[in-house]
């Protein structure tokens, strides 16, 4: 290649790194956070377990972004898209094939799993902005291609699909909402053990070699391709999944519902949570859903200006997001535990 | 064979707004390497800007220059005030930046003008161009704007210290700085033009699209479209895109069967996909290397 014509860039890593351990909260800490997550809807009204509900959701979406973004370093601007894909699949199996809502999940999250596996084959070649374009891009044609007339029959085109919610199981005696917040709690516990394990394992040693230093990791034997898809695919997957769950707590799915802003929400959900730190998930999922309830409040179409201020804090004062603010809370248990 | 040429022409036309986007778009990238997501609520809002200035009773061509120096200088605010503490901040750091600008942007817009389509007039008219079928006024007068801004820019980096302070600064800043270049105000400056060039397409695109927030989402996604196409790190390259993606789309619309206005979109995201794949500098991009 000839020298002259090339631009020679030094690239500073996309993500700054995580250490292994710094991804979890401490045990005691893990078991208060689940026996509140476990009692809180005994006290509450029926609206507040669906909001509950969505949290969870959103925080499964926002886990799946930090796996792809804090574990492999790639980003995406497009879970709306897989989302979506995850929503879709969920509720056309349920309405048109007559499946077990809870049988759809893992067929949802299986899709999504190939489909972003494809799409991380081109996406390889990409790294930092084109890659965020590409998504990015992926995530504004979804809801065309969920309205093409072609699928029409399946998707229900600019209507969208009902979807019937289901009752709790084997005579349990509770409501529908509270019934789906425990399902969607197991689930939700469920795949962050799962993705906690799958950071640590080998796997997750070589997604985040790829994020320090992709040329170092295959230096060192990590196959770089195979890595990078996979890690787009269990993002993928796992947003399918919580797409599905979704669109059964929402009971409704139709393709406005999943624009650019649910991929912006989620992303700043991650950012807010704090990048690499999984249990910053669900205070991010808490930001993206109560802050613009909060904003309509005051103000209507007030929500994405406030959206915008708050993100522009928290890059300029706590650019590591919930993670640094419990960092420091530790720090000031510990002091005072010394005293 | 009128069909063909007449969608080539509208082509065209629409190509100068994705070019003047992808312009404006590349500039942007040239100086701080970041792609600018907030590019088309930027420009919807000067736009908005222009119509408040009209409504209030000052001609087209006085609240056309009032609305350039305004976006100028507010692009210039907006660099100095939120992007350039986070220069040496990681990229992920800088596309939530952007992304926050958009919300900031678009909500703010809502507030203010509220989110009905409004009618923005045009200074050339929608009769047909010089008596021919094949094109209107407005459709010519956006390809002239594009041309002569084309010219203009090319003139200011080719021929003025300014201009090629700047594309010193791009290329090389630590030399740059070394010769006595004040860096950090050439990317200023970069954003200000940048934010000037957007608002010019979005005062030629609103009569086309109509007023409102969300007028430019689509734009932008073409405006990216062409400026991948053309190469992320070439000016020339993005206006070339510009025209080239306005064809493709009217084109494809005509003539593939099944795509017409509901496919537009996804379109634009099969050639971004396919150009960073199969040629990711573009076409008259330089290949960037990594150096490890």
């Amino acid at each position: 290649m000839s020298a002259a014509a090339e631009d020679v860039v030094t690239e500073a890593p996309a993500v700054e790194a995580v250490p292994k351990r710094a991804m979890t909260l401490g045990l005691g800490t893990s078991l208060v956070v689940l026996g509140a997550l476990i009692l809180a809807p005994l006290f509450v009204k029926n609206f507040i377990i669906f909001q509950m509900t969505m949290l969870l959701i959103y925080g499964l979406a926002v886990l799946a972004l930090n796996i792809l973004t804090g574990g492999s370093g790639q980003f995406s601007l497009g879970q709306s898209a897989f989302y979506a894909v995850g929503a879709y699949t969920s509720a056309i199996l349920m309405e048109h094939v007559g499946m077990n809502y809870a049988l759809t999940l893992p067929i949802a999250g299986i899709i999504c799993f190939a489909f972003g596996f494809v799409f991380g084959q081109p996406a390889l070649r990409l790294s930092g902005v084109y890659l965020a374009l590409a998504t990015f891009a992926l995530a504004v044609a979804m809801p065309q291609l969920l309205k093409l007339g072609f699928f029409e029959h399946w998707t229900g085109g600019v209507q969208g699909l009902v979807v019937t919610k289901p009752d709790a199981p084997f005579g349990l005696p509770m409501g529908q909402d509270m019934w789906l917040y425990y399902f969607t709690l197991v689930i939700t516990i469920g795949i962050y053990i799962a993705s906690v394990n799958l950071l640590r394992s080998r796997s997750g040693r070589a997604f985040m070699a790829i994020r320090d230093n992709e040329i170092a990791a295959s230096a060192m034997g990590v196959d770089v391709a195979l890595y990078k898809t996979l890690a787009f695919g269990v993002s993928a997957g796992i947003t399918g999944v919580a797409g599905g769950l979704g669109a059964i707590a929402v009971q409704f799915v139709a393709p406005d519902g999943y624009t650019i802003t649910l991929a912006i929400s989620l992303f700043l959900g991650m950012v807010v949570g704090g990048v690499g730190w999984l249990p910053g998930s669900i205070v991010g999922s808490a930001f993206i859903i109560f802050v613009p309830n909060m904003a309509e409040h005051i103000s209507k179409g007030l929500s994405g200006a406030v959206f915008g201020v708050l993100l522009f804090l928290v890059i300029f004062l706590v650019p590591h997001g919930a993670r640094q603010v419990a960092i420091v809370a530790q720090q000031l248990i510990g002091k005072l535990k010394k005293n | 064979m009128e069909l063909f040429t007449n969608q080539v022409l509208a082509g065209i036309a629409t190509g100068a707004i994705y070019a003047c986007m992808a312009l404006a778009v590349v500039m942007i990238f040239q100086a701080i390497d970041h792609l600018n997501f907030a590019q088309g609520e930027m420009a919807m809002f000067s736009t908005f800007i222009s119509w408040q200035l009209m409504q209030w009773g000052i001609p087209y061509w006085w609240a056309f220059l009032a609305t350039l120096i305004i976006s100028f200088v507010g692009g210039i605010v907006i660099e100095r005030l939120l992007f350039k503490p986070l220069a040496k901040a990681p990229i992920l750091t800088n596309v939530a930046g952007f992304i926050a600008l958009f919300a900031i942007v678009n909500s703010c817009a809502g507030l203010i003008w509220d989110f009905t389509i409004k009618q923005y007039p045009t200074p050339f008219g929608s009769s047909p161009f010089l008596g021919s079928q094949l094109i209107s006024t407005h459709q010519a007068g956006m390809i002239g704007v594009t041309l002569g801004l084309l010219i203009a820019l090319y003139f200011f980096f080719q021929f003025t210290r300014i201009g090629l302070a700047m594309r010193a600064a791009a290329s090389l800043p630590e030399s740059a700085r070394l010769v006595g270049i004040n860096t950090s105000w050439m990317i200023a400056l970069g954003w200000g033009m940048a934010s000037a060039i957007g608002a010019i397409a979005g005062i030629l695109i609103a009569p086309v699209v109509f007023l409102e927030p969300n007028m430019m989402g689509g734009v932008l996604i073409y405006g990216f479209a062409a400026a991948v196409l053309g190469g992320l790190t070439s000016p020339l390259g993005a206006v070339l895109g510009g025209f080239l993606v306005g064809v493709f789309e009217n084109l494809a619309g005509t003539y593939i069967p099944g795509v017409g206005n509901e496919l537009k979109l996804p379109i634009a995201l099969a050639l971004i996909i396919t150009v960073l794949v199969v040629k990711p500098a573009g076409l008259l991009g330089r290949p960037i290397v990594k150096r490890v």
